[in-house]
């Protein structure tokens, strides 16, 4: 299991960073979304990988932790999901506006002379 | 925890927080009574920041206390902490958007709606980042305080202003992640998000884990500095703030410091001299990043065509001083830093309002921007009847006396407070050891004369171009409430000037209280906390 996150988490990771020195403002926006499910899924790893582990301990009894998932990675994941959903929304609206503003989705604002 | 006084530590972002909600349930078009609340809240800021900065003075450790949310205990929920240096940042905060917001009141405001909403919640955003004393609320406040700065630097749209917006942004956002890899790794590592929890664990870290925090921390520190504009990672710095409206770009001079606040506080509180193995990790790259930035500034500001871009250039010279200051690492330094970082973050907001009103003179007729005309071409009759104030009595030496105000204070020379800061910073970092005086100590006394030598040619350039060579001059029109502003800032530099001495023994004590990272520690864990420099003893 280790393997298959660390190299989805790295896929990811690799297309993002390449989507985001693209040229295109789309690419860019593609980019940083895929970047930041890589670093939402790191967060999580970060919590140690765990499989049928209880989210709660239950009420009164006390186990021990290695048995429980780790709450806290998952309350940051949710944080950051959700700012990224929302400066991701906020991007795209600069983007439609920095298009019908100067003609083109070129991140720079003009065309580069061939 | 019971008295209204301990609640005050969280009005300076609870306040702004439901001024910009009220805002919104208004609606943006409702500008006078927005521009009200913006003003009255602002205020309130002020008094809140100056009452929090003497209850800070007071303390014996500097460290007024902690507020804990929701009243959990210390490390397993988020504290807020005000200390000298939270203070200070506060009262600088609020003084710089007290003087904004009452310059954009004269136009700014009317250019777009939900100027004064976003306003206040880039204010709850810098406080918070000012207070909190949790690695994950930090983020939450960045992301805040980005978000407003965000709609605030595209204030008033048009093609320059939404491009280079987009810039600002993506880099932004990019730093953002990098800031949750390092906050992931840390967490993984020291099992904690309490900056004063951190501490007090980063010493008794394993050897073998100790690479993987040291990464997480550099990773940090990476989005903190693209935030303080460090070389090579300040590309999208001059561009945005040159574009940005003058008020936004005025309060922006405040953004830069939080990075720099942040590298301060943590670097201070984690990697200081007690943190065993990692201690003063990425010190030299402060200090030889920190120059680099002000070779570039420097540089830059020689370059530059128009006074905005001047101006955001130096920017980075104020900023780099700092960060190089903080990479020497003593107290003195630091000190001196501090009041340097206060006068130049003044002078530097006075100079964005102030380039507005100089530049506003060389286009006659151009009494608007080009920007504005074309998105409220509707409402020209509104700017004939109301924007036409009356021409001040000798503007123009006013704005040529605050030019020279301003120039010399971001330039270092005597008599104003620019000249003292550098002076002690220099004197500091000279004197700092008995022994003989580092190398590093006389390249930064270079740099920072030559930097202090180009911010005065390039100024003097602009100055002459703007007040004295041009033909087609007509006297711009000002009206009292965009230049008492300026004013105001430029006062403050000179009364730090008169009070150099006081200013200076605060700021020491600041810088003192910062190294001694068991007193934040004790207040905000209990007097029963571990602290590092014992167990170090135990080692």
């Amino acid at each position: 299991m280790e393997i298959t996150l660390a190299l989805g988490i790295g896929v990811l990771a690799g297309s993002g960073v390449w989507l985001i020195l693209r040229p295109r403002t789309f690419q860019v926006i593609i980019g940083l979304s895929l970047l930041s499910y890589a670093v939402n899924l790191f967060i999580l790893a970060m919590g140690r990988l765990t499989t049928r582990a209880a989210p709660v301990l239950a009420a009164g009894a006390v186990s021990d932790p290695a048995q429980v998932a780790d709450p806290l990675p998952q309350a940051l994941v949710l944080t950051a999901i959700v700012i990224s959903f929302a400066t991701t929304a906020l991007f795209l609206v600069v983007l439609l506006a920095a298009r019908g503003l100067t003609g083109t989705d070129h991140v720079d604002g003009r065309e580069p002379e061939a | 925890m019971n008295s209204l006084g301990d609640h005050l530590m969280i009005a300076p972002i609870v306040l702004p927080l439901l001024a910009g909600a009220i805002m919104l349930v208004l609606g943006g078009h409702r500008r006078n009574v927005n521009a009200a609340i913006s003003v009255v809240t602002t205020l309130a800021l002020v008094a809140i920041a100056i009452a929090l900065l003497r209850a800070a003075d007071a303390s014996s450790t500097g460290v007024s206390g902690a507020y804990r949310l929701g009243d959990w205990p210390a490390p397993f929920a988020i504290v807020l902490v005000v200390d000298r240096l939270a203070a200070v940042m506060l009262l600088l905060t609020s003084v710089l958007a007290l003087a904004a917001v009452l310059f954009s009141l004269a136009r700014w405001h009317r250019v777009g709606i939900y100027f004064h909403a976003l306003f206040q919640f880039q204010l709850m955003g810098i406080n918070g980042a000012f207070l909190t004393g949790d690695l994950f609320n930090l983020f939450v406040f960045f992301e805040i305080l980005l978000g407003a700065s965000y709609g605030l630097a595209l204030h008033g749209s048009g093609a320059a202003r939404v491009t280079k917006g987009m810039h600002y942004i993506v880099v932004n956002l990019v730093a953002s992640l990098l800031f949750l890899i390092g906050v992931g790794l840390i967490y993984g590592i020291a099992g904690t998000l309490n900056m004063a929890d951190l501490a007090a664990r980063i010493p008794a870290i394993r050897a073998e884990d100790r690479p993987l925090l040291e990464a997480g921390a550099g990773i940090l520190g990476i989005a903190f500095l693209a935030k303080a504009a460090m070389w090579p990672l300040c590309f999208w710095l001059p561009d945005t703030y040159a574009a940005a409206p003058a008020p936004v770009a005025s309060l922006f001079s405040i953004l830069t410091k939080v990075g720099v606040y942040i590298v301060l506080r943590l670097w201070l509180l984690l990697f200081a001299g007690q943190a065993g193995a990692s201690a003063h990790l990425g010190g030299e790259l402060l200090l030889i990043g920190g120059m680099a930035t002000i070779a570039f500034g420097a540089i830059g500001t020689l370059a530059s065509q128009s006074m905005a871009r001047l101006v955001a250039y130096s920017v980075l010279v104020s900023s780099g001083t700092v960060l190089a200051a903080i990479g020497m690492g003593q107290v003195g330094v630091i000190g001196a830093a501090l009041f340097y970082l206060v006068s130049s973050t003044l002078g530097l907001a006075a100079f964005f309002l102030l380039i507005e009103l100089v530049e506003r003179g060389r286009e006659p007729g151009a009494d608007v921007l080009a920007v504005t005309r074309e998105l409220y071409g509707e409402e020209y009759e509104l700017e004939d009847t109301e924007e036409v104030g009356v021409a001040m009595p000798a503007t123009l030496g006013m704005l040529g006396l605050a030019f020279i105000c301003c120039a010399l204070v971001i330039s270092g020379l005597p008599p104003l407070s620019g000249f003292i800061g550098k002076f002690a910073l220099l004197t500091e970092a000279l004197n700092a050891q008995a022994r003989a005086v580092p190398d590093s100590a006389w390249i930064f006394l270079v740099v920072l004369i030559l930097s202090g030598l180009a911010t005065l040619i390039a100024t003097t350039r602009a100055g002459i171009q703007a007040l004295w060579a041009s033909p087609d001059r007509t006297v711009p029109r000002v009206r009292l409430i965009e230049a008492a502003p300026v004013v105001v800032l430029i006062l403050l530099c000179a009364v730090q000037t008169i009070q150099a001495g006081p200013v200076l023994r605060f700021m020491n004590a600041t810088a003192e209280s910062l190294h001694r990272s068991d007193d934040y520690i004790r207040s905000v864990l209990g007097p029963a906390a571990r602290l590092p420099t014992s167990q170090r003893q135990v080692q």
